[in-house]
């Protein structure tokens, strides 16, 4: 006889909840047959600040790594759109997988001198490395040096198609990036992952090799970075070192996740679209948005850690991403589907049971320096 | 003697770095906390300065004491007001919260001030210099910079080492807890500890505002060079600190002269050659 006992990951919210993506994403796929060009640039800029902050969100949500440079990573995937399509010639819409695998190579070195710092020095060491990448292509006349560069082969397709197929692009990398992150989560290196997260030390003990597992999630989010660059710029068609490599990337994503709810799959895809819908908003008013979005997200990360899909969680706690492993002996599953408010083990304040979906409790002291 | 020069050049920027990087040293030193808008408070305290020249018609110097003190009580509210919350939420959501405070102050700053450079005139004293020969000119402003610096460390040290708050800073940053139990108001000190990294981070906003042009951009740029000073020099060392401050302008002037446009890029190398073969800095406290 089988033991009773078996590991659940699918709840009922989840079953629901597939189907339904599944069919957003089908009903998206659409918008070039019907939508005005406005529309589709202003949805390419969408998909690709959510495609951006699920990768920011792999990084620092589960790998526990906060960068302020992801935006060198974007700025690599444009530069490799530049080259692949206008020195060697090749299609341009064929240059984002390529854009991706690029930056993941750039992410090697990049991580061996960074991960030499931890928490907040790591943080401006990987901002530093972005600097050196925006100086070494301003300082490169071969690259366009400081006035940037142009995609003109793109350029050169009717613009039609061409929205079209930037579109499909970017929910690509969008949806792409939701799915590697799901996918990690599912696999064993997520289990990893989710332990470090909770117990650098216990999980080492374990026999979890910490380095390498963020190693891999530093290249993956830079993959995923610089495609979703690769995208950026196949929308906007004109790089500049400045623009490309600028702060405000790390400043987009980091508000995305932040106001989401960091840690969850859930969360960076509501902090893209309260991103976005501020960003409409208040589009007449200069920088204001993002002194709005940037208080917003200072308030939050202080005091509603879990951002906005953690308050709803609270009151409504359901998955719509399988990826909270549960415990099940018969029909009883730990955590329960729909957890009442009990004192947990942590205090005696009502919270809702940790899961590989909720951020950390405390992170891992930094060792004396 | 071209070259001599440039070295001269590069020790006297390193002390300018070395203004910005104490504030930095010293909070992180105090509270473990690596505050990623210290540059833009520094562009703040530039701008602070800039409206009340432009008020009452003073030379910048005059203006320094009131920045300093503006700096510093807006330093204690910050900290006591969003920051200690932060800091309790976890490492991780300190960093974010002062991520957060650098882009609305850089926002803030482009809102009340335009994109446009500006810059603070302080005078005479700008354009005067002393002449060891033909090639070897040290400017008295940067001399100035250079003699602040020092008399700033200095007596960030001897507050350290001989006040009973300096005490209870190092106390608690050798062990808060411990400090707690001492006695020691650890949200009060970390107020403190933020006024004080931001007085002296004026003054280092002020000096760098007279020296060349700011914008509401800057800020980015004076906290990454502060922060490679600091690890250049080695954490928990303020002395290593200045060195690690002259060592980075020695490089920037250097690799200005041998191609313009280069400084950046060859401090930015210089600090990541210090981080690849020695990551624990030139003076560090202890070898990691």
């Amino acid at each position: 006889m089988a033991t009773p006992l078996k590991v659940e990951r699918y709840t009922r919210a989840s079953r629901i909840a597939l189907p339904i993506v599944a069919v957003v994403i089908i009903a998206a796929a659409t918008v070039p047959a019907w939508g005005s060009s406005n529309i589709m640039k202003q949805g390419v800029t969408f998909l690709a600040l959510l495609a951006l902050a699920q990768m920011w969100n792999l990084l620092a949500g589960y790998g526990g790594l906060v960068s302020v440079g992801q935006q060198a990573f974007v700025g690599i995937g444009a530069y490799t759109l530049w080259v692949f399509s206008e020195k060697l010639g090749l299609n341009p819409f064929f240059c984002v997988p390529i854009a991706g695998i690029v930056a993941a190579v750039f992410a090697f070195p990049t991580a061996g001198l960074a991960f030499r710092l931890r928490g907040g020095y790591f943080a401006v060491g990987t901002w530093v490395i972005a600097e050196v990448y925006r100086l070494l292509v301003t300082q490169t006349s071969w690259l366009g040096g400081g006035s940037g560069v142009s995609i003109n082969s793109a350029r050169q397709v009717e613009p039609s198609t061409r929205e079209a197929i930037v579109f499909w692009w970017a929910l690509a990398v969008a949806v792409g990036s939701i799915a590697l992150v799901y996918l990690v989560l599912r696999s064993r290196r997520g289990v990893a992952l989710t332990a470090i997260r909770d117990d650098e030390i216990g999980a080492r003990s374990l026999g979890v090799n910490i380095t390498r597992s963020k190693l891999w999630v530093y290249v993956m989010a830079a993959f995923g970075t610089g495609a979703t660059g690769a995208v950026i710029y196949l929308n906007l068609l004109r790089v500049q070192p400045e623009a490309g490599f600028s702060l405000q990337w790390s400043a987009l994503m980091i508000f995305a996740v932040v106001i989401g709810g960091l840690g969850t799959i859930e969360g960076p895809i509501l902090g893209a679209i309260v991103f976005f819908a501020l960003q409409q908003l208040l589009a007449d008013y200069g920088a204001w948005y993002l002194i709005l979005i940037g208080a917003l997200a200072a308030l939050v990360v202080v005091f509603a850690q879990r951002g906005l899909w953690g308050a709803i969680y609270r009151h409504w706690p359901v998955d719509l991403f399988p990826v909270r492993r549960r415990l099940c002996l018969e029909t009883v599953c730990f955590p329960e589907e729909t957890p009442a408010p009990s004192p947990s083990a942590h205090g005696s304040s009502p919270q809702p049971p940790i899961g590989p979906s909720l951020p950390p409790a405390a992170e891992p002291p930094e060792p004396e320096q | 003697m071209v070259w001599a020069n440039d070295i001269i050049q590069g020790i006297l920027l390193g002390g300018l770095y070395a203004l910005f990087a104490a504030g930095l040293s010293l909070v992180f030193g105090v509270m473990r906390l690596v505050n990623l808008a210290h540059g833009d408070f520094g562009v703040m305290a530039a701008y602070i300065s800039l409206v009340i020249v432009s008020a009452l018609d003073v030379n910048p110097f005059y203006t320094l004491i009131m920045v300093m003190i503006v700096m510093a009580i807006f330093g204690y509210l910050v900290q006591r007001g969003l920051l200690n919350f932060a800091m309790d939420a976890g490492p991780l959501q300190a960093i974010l919260a002062t991520f957060g405070i650098a882009i609305i102050i850089q926002n803030l700053l482009l809102e009340g001030f335009t994109a446009n450079s500006k810059g603070l005139d302080a005078g005479v004293i700008e354009n005067t210099s002393i002449r060891l020969s033909d090639q070897v000119v040290i400017g008295w402003f940067p001399l100035l910079t250079m003699v602040t610096s020092v008399i700033v460390l200095f007596g960030l040290q001897l507050f350290l080492g001989r006040t009973r708050m300096g005490r209870a800073f190092r106390a608690t940053a050798d062990n808060q807890r411990a400090a707690q139990l001492m006695g020691i108001d650890n949200r009060h000190l970390y107020g403190m500890a933020m006024a004080f990294a931001l007085a002296i981070v004026a003054i280092g906003g002020v000096f760098i505002g007279i020296r060349t042009t700011f914008s509401p951009s800057a800020g980015p740029f004076r906290l990454i060079f502060a922060y490679e000073a600091v690890i250049i020099g080695g954490l928990g060392s303020l002395w290593g600190t200045l060195v690690g401050g002259i060592v980075l302008g020695v490089a920037q002037v250097l690799g200005d002269h041998i191609q313009q446009g280069w400084g950046m890029l060859v401090g930015h190398l210089v600090f990541l050659a210090i981080l690849a073969f020695r990551p624990q800095g030139l003076f560090a406290k202890q070898v990691q």
